[in-house]
């Protein structure tokens, strides 16, 4: 909402500066978001008097110019066709800056002759398009004046933010007004006197809505001017119009336009020699079509509610009038419109037919209902002053809305909400200046709702509006008490481990990412599938139209970026939401990460090698041991989901039913489809799916060493290629389970020395007694104990 | 009795042999002379060890006199070539460890070096100050009904909020119901007093969705919500709350705040919160200057709205407020670009991220 100074001022008595006027208004919630004062703007420019204009000796289209600028004479060689000896023009000296141009005048010699400064046109000044001549001023006009005062734009461009409870701010009045109640200036009253009417109107009103609840229309006064005589409006409105940034075109839409926004009161001016028959409110008939007064043709719906005469749809009411029934130069009898129109079908209606107008974003805020006749008489005193006629009696449909509310203000709230203290007093003077009439009785204070305050209808709203004027910054902040003295865990075990998942990946070098939770729909599908019911109805694109499956698929496109960008070595993970129903319980967190490349770049020490899935399994082995998870008990098996490479992946889980993570190679056909290099390793670990220990106990249980010497056996097993490591390693520990303390393998060999299909896997054990050394024969027993038992459970053989 | 001069005849051999092995010894440059010189001087058969054998054959007198004068001989020669020896290894170390040089301007193996985001960062350093506030963390799915998003917040259907520009839409259920995206993070508000009794004290960071992309939006963004509900607290501890947050999340002694009058479906009284800042080019100075900076929105609980989580608003009060996380990351770290966070540009994710160990605590402080 954009206002000036002088218009403020027309309403409001005031002494105060601009500074003063901007820190109130925003602080009585009016925000102010820019100030635009074209005085400073063009403080350079001053009124000068061309003493003498001459050829230049040298450009038949270039005048050499005396210029007396009230501080002395100054030479300006001069390009404009206009520029000629006694004329008034605007002068800028050098130093200043030209806003049409962009430039800072300097001295300079044209052509061999100096020129100091220029007289300059309005599109130099960035005042409009106007270039044919330089500013031409009357004749007496004072030398060395101000250009912005002699032309009126010494007057400071305001604009506020208004919020959608303050509809009663979209009108300079309202602003006044509401300036007024915080003690800023005292309101002048409004001529609101009836216009005496001469006749009758020929064109009558009424509502035809039947049964339908609220009325989309529930007021339309109405009065008929004849003898118009409608041209460009006077010069003080068409400034005040410009000034807030509109177009003024005749004298008869810039009255509408100049009432909008004085007193946030929109109304219509038909050309009453268009109307056929009398004029009603009613719901269009679906398919009616309306050109509008935008140009453009509407199809309407039998939601809306439209003007119309007794032939068709005059105007969109409350949103657009029609091109057809509009004011032109030659109108000569009309008739004006204030009607009163319900917000929430103006909304629905705006919104269907994409029409930003100001009287919509005024109807659907709430338009002051007891201020429709008020309108009329100003209305038609404006069109009188401005374009003569004779004014008929008003016509009246509709009562309008009930709008009269009570509220009713506990005093003490004041103090137990906003937590400062309000005189009774204070609280009582502030609620009669913003017009609620307070009344009090003994604790309370009774208020009745001003007509233009429909947002107000809670004692909160009443607590506010006195905070509001008292200051909030008067409000003393104070500590929130504490309940304890040192702060207990802001964060429960699960929230804890998503901050140790973060960390800990990002320990191991990994590069932490935050992705969409939105993927294609198609690129969801290659993980497990996208539900329908998470697929979005309005996304912002096809590439965000969906929930995301996996973690993966984003950080897989983000791999393909940066190697886009040059890389080919790189780590990406992300703790985040993976979502597979639109249930809160299909909402899992996981931690997903991906290795491109190699594990280090070339160096001179040595190069890293190809990233593999033990990478990943190393990657999930670690963020569970960070966790303190199961990691001992968890069993590694095959069977990742599909979009691992099927013999280079696993899961690992805690019985068959609770998996706790996946790992492994992504599959070479995604990485294809994707359009992204491979190989890649990545994981997914479902941290909902880790089980939190069971007791807060922190104590650990103690530490058992042994004193006794530990053995080393190594052993080499022929096994079929089959066998997994994993049993091989099982079979060995349940052979001996208290001794054997650690299994670790040193070699793998399959090749020309083994028969087909077999392989050796060599394994150093370490046997660790607790109450004696082993003897020799003891370690020989275990041995054969061990060897007996791999045959038995994996048929493998030792080699010898 | 032997004559006299044997006796001196043999105290000047003990002298010359001494002058000589000593002389040797000096003389000797490798440690394999030196000890073929120690075997000959001091081995079974060595001079020395002779001389000490004829000690046996002398009479007491004679012995008493020679055997000092012999055991200090073994002494001077026996300290002598251990000198020489340690002499020799240590120029020998000195020479091999010469050899050994290497160039120490090299570059170092290469390790990787993780990064976190910085808006898990941020997520944590918030969540220290307002543990140190009484604060817990609440959260809620991201997939939510128009129940907790819109009604429940006192949002009424014809709200500008609820149209399809603003929100993201699930596909419509058969009762005609659709579930959406939630705009804010002010549905845990509502869960969260739902679900438990008052007081509540809860912070609610999280992720975020709306219909919106351009230079400063993202479709997909991160908030934070704080909501106190008990019996007393008001606008004043509202105030209070916000204060130290901003001073200790900026680190700054003193941050100059404005609350100004504002309106939120939810809250009532509601403010917006302004602070004091300087705009230097791109970059934007907090806590200081002649500008004004809008960070968060704020207010009391709306009555309605603790009626539509069944709280009587006769017995029951408190504030709210909800600010953009990647926003106030922006402010504090000086990042230019929202839609960067989301890019995973490793260039960005390295130079803006920070190393994992960088924890922010509220006894160690909250950033390096």
């Amino acid at each position: 909402m954009k206002f000036t100074v002088s218009w403020l001022k027309e309403h409001l008595e005031y002494d105060a500066t601009l500074d003063e006027l901007s820190e109130r208004l925003t602080a009585i919630g009016l925000e102010v978001e820019e100030i635009t004062d074209r005085a400073r703007e063009l403080a350079a420019f001053t009124v000068a008097h061309v003493v003498e204009a001459v050829q230049h000796p040298d450009a038949d289209r270039l005048r050499v110019c005396k210029v007396d600028t009230g501080e002395g004479v100054v030479q300006v060689v001069c390009g404009a066709p206009n520029a000629r000896t006694g004329m008034k023009g605007v002068f800028a000296p050098s130093g200043s800056y030209v806003p049409g141009t962009d430039l800072w005048l300097k001295p300079s010699k044209i052509r061999g002759v100096e020129s100091n400064g220029m007289l300059v046109s309005e599109r130099e000044m960035g005042l409009s398009d106007e270039h044919d001549g330089i500013i031409d001023l009357p004749e007496e006009t004072p030398i060395g004046a101000s250009f912005a005062t002699i032309a009126g734009l010494d007057d400071p461009v305001l604009e506020i933010a208004i919020t959608p409870n303050h509809q009663d701010a979209l009108g300079v009045y309202g602003i006044a007004r509401d300036l007024a109640a915080s003690g800023f200036g005292t309101l002048k009253p409004l001529d609101t006197t009836a216009v005496a009417g001469k006749f009758d109107s020929p064109i009558g009103v009424r509502l035809s809505f039947g049964n339908v609840d609220p009325l989309p229309c529930s007021k339309f006064v109405g009065r008929y001017v004849r003898g118009v005589k409608n041209g460009p409006s006077p010069k003080w409105l068409q400034d005040k119009l410009r000034a807030i940034g509109l177009r003024p075109i005749s004298a008869l839409v810039d009255i509408t336009n100049y009432i909008s926004y004085d007193l946030a009161r929109p109304l219509h001016v038909f050309d009453a020699d268009k109307v056929t028959g009398g004029i009603q409110a009613r719901l269009a008939t679906e398919g009616e079509t309306l050109l509008a007064l935008d140009g453009e043709e509407y199809e309407l719906s039998d939601d809306i509610c439209v003007i119309a005469d007794d032939a068709r749809a005059l105007g969109i009411g409350g949103v657009m009038g029609g091109e057809e029934s509009g004011c032109t130069d030659v109108t000569t009898n009309v008739f004006i419109e204030a009607a009163l129109f319900d917000p929430i079908r103006i909304a629905m209606a705006g919104r269907k037919l994409g029409i930003l107008s100001d009287a919509r974003y005024r109807f659907e805020r709430g338009v002051d209902p007891a201020f429709v006749d008020n309108a009329m008489e100003i209305a038609t005193r404006l069109v009188l002053g401005l374009c003569g006629g004779e004014p008929s009696h008003v016509v009246v449909a509709g009562d309008g809305p009930n709008w009269q509310k009570s509220v009713t203000l506990r005093k003490s709230r004041v103090k137990e909400l906003g937590g400062v203290t309000v005189p009774e007093s204070d609280m009582i003077a502030i609620l009669d200046r913003l017009g609620f009439a307070p009344k009090e009785a003994g604790e309370v204070i009774e208020t009745s709702v001003p007509s233009w305050r429909m947002d107000v209808d809670g004692e909160a709203d009443l607590v506010e509006e006195v905070l509001r004027m008292f200051g909030y910054d008067n409000i003393p902040a104070v500590p929130l008490p504490l309940e304890n003295v040192v702060a207990k865990p802001a964060v429960n075990a699960k929230q804890r481990r998503v901050r140790i998942a973060k960390r800990a990946l990002a320990a191991r070098g990994m590069m932490e990412a935050v992705t969409f939770s939105f993927l294609s729909r198609a690129h969801g599908d290659l993980f497990g599938g996208v539900a329908d019911d998470i697929v979005l109805v309005n996304p912002i694109s096809a590439d965000l139209n969906a929930m995301r499956p996996s973690l993966l698929p984003n950080l897989i496109s983000a791999v393909g970026r940066n190697q886009a960008r040059g890389f080919s070595d790189i780590t990406l993970f992300e703790v985040g939401s993976e979502y597979h129903s639109d249930q809160p319980d299909g909402q899992i967190t996981a931690a997903g990460g991906l290795r491109v490349g190699v594990t280090a770049p070339r160096h001179w020490s040595g190069a890293g090698r190809k990233v593999d899935a033990y990478d990943a399994k190393a990657d999930v082995l670690a963020l569970l041991d960070a966790m303190g998870g199961p990691a001992g008990s968890v069993q590694i098996v095959e069977g990742a989901p599909e979009w691992y490479h099927p013999g280079r992946s696993g899961v690992m889980q805690l019985g068959p039913k609770n998996r706790l993570a996946a790992f492994g190679e992504i599959h070479p056909r995604i990485l294809d489809v994707m359009k992204v290099k491979g190989p890649i390793v990545g994981f997914e670990v479902y941290l909902d799916s880790i089980p939190l220990p069971k007791s807060r106990e922190t104590a650990r249980p103690p530490l058992v060493v042994s004193d006794y010497q530990s053995v080393e056996r190594d052993f080499a097993f022929e096994v079929d290629v089959e066998t997994s490591a994993e049993s091989l390693i099982r079979a060995i520990r349940s052979s001996e389970k208290k001794l054997i303390t650690d299994v670790s393998i040193f070699d793998i060999y399959q090749g020309e020395k083994m028969a087909e299909g077999r392989k050796s896997v060599a394994l150093s054990v370490r046997l660790q007694p607790t109450d004696r050394t082993l003897t020799e024969e003891e370690i020989e027993a275990v041995a054969a104990k061990i060897i007996s038992n791999v045959q038995k459970t994996t048929g493998g053989s030792l080699r010898h | 009795m032997r004559p006299l001069f044997y006796l001196r005849d043999m105290m000047q051999d003990i002298e010359k042999l001494e002058q000589e092995l000593l002389g040797q010894i000096g003389a000797i440059t490798d440690l394999e002379a030196l000890e073929s010189l120690r075997i000959s001087a001091l081995g079974k058969k060595g001079s020395v060890s002779l001389m000490m054998r004829g000690l046996g054959q002398m009479d007491p007198a004679e012995r008493q006199q020679v055997a000092p004068q012999l055991n200090r001989l073994k002494n001077t020669v026996t300290e002598a070539i251990e000198e020489a020896k340690a002499a020799l290894q240590n120029a020998a170390l000195d020479a091999k460890l010469a050899k050994e040089r290497i160039d120490i301007t090299l570059p170092v193996r290469p390790e990787a070096a993780g990064r976190i985001h910085p808006i898990s960062q941020v997520i944590d350093e918030i969540t220290e100050i307002f543990a140190g506030m009484g604060f817990d963390i609440a959260e809620g799915p991201d997939i939510d009904d128009d129940f907790h998003n819109f009604t429940a917040l006192n949002i009424p259907p014809e709200h500008p909020a609820r149209q399809m520009h603003d929100t993201f839409y699930l596909p419509e259920k058969e009762d005609g119901s659709r579930l959406l995206l939630r705009t804010h993070t002010s549905t845990v508000q509502i869960r969260t007093m739902q679900s438990k009794a008052p007081p509540h004290r809860i912070i609610v960071p999280g992720r975020t969705f709306r219909s919106d992309s351009d230079q400063t939006h993202t479709p997909m963004f991160h908030q934070i919500e704080g909501l106190v509900i008990d019996k007393t607290s008001h606008m004043g501890h509202l105030k209070g709350v916000l204060a130290e947050f901003c001073k200790a999340f900026f680190e700054l002694e003193e941050v100059t705040m404005r609350f100004r009058p504002s309106y939120f479906p939810f809250t009532e009284p509601s403010a917006e919160m302004d602070i004091r800042c300087t705009f230097a080019g791109d970059h934007i100075k907090v806590g200081e200057g002649d500008d004004w900076l809008e960070i968060l929105g704020c207010g009391m609980v709306n009555p309605r709205v603790l009626e539509h989580c069944g709280l009587d608003p006769a017995e029951y009060q408190g504030f709210a407020w909800g600010m953009g996380i990647d926003r106030i990351a922006m402010l504090k770290y000086g990042i230019p670009d929202l839609r960067a966070f989301f890019d995973s540009d490793l260039r960005w994710l390295k130079h803006y991220g920070f190393v994992p160990l960088d924890i922010p605590t509220l006894g160690g402080g909250l950033s390096r």
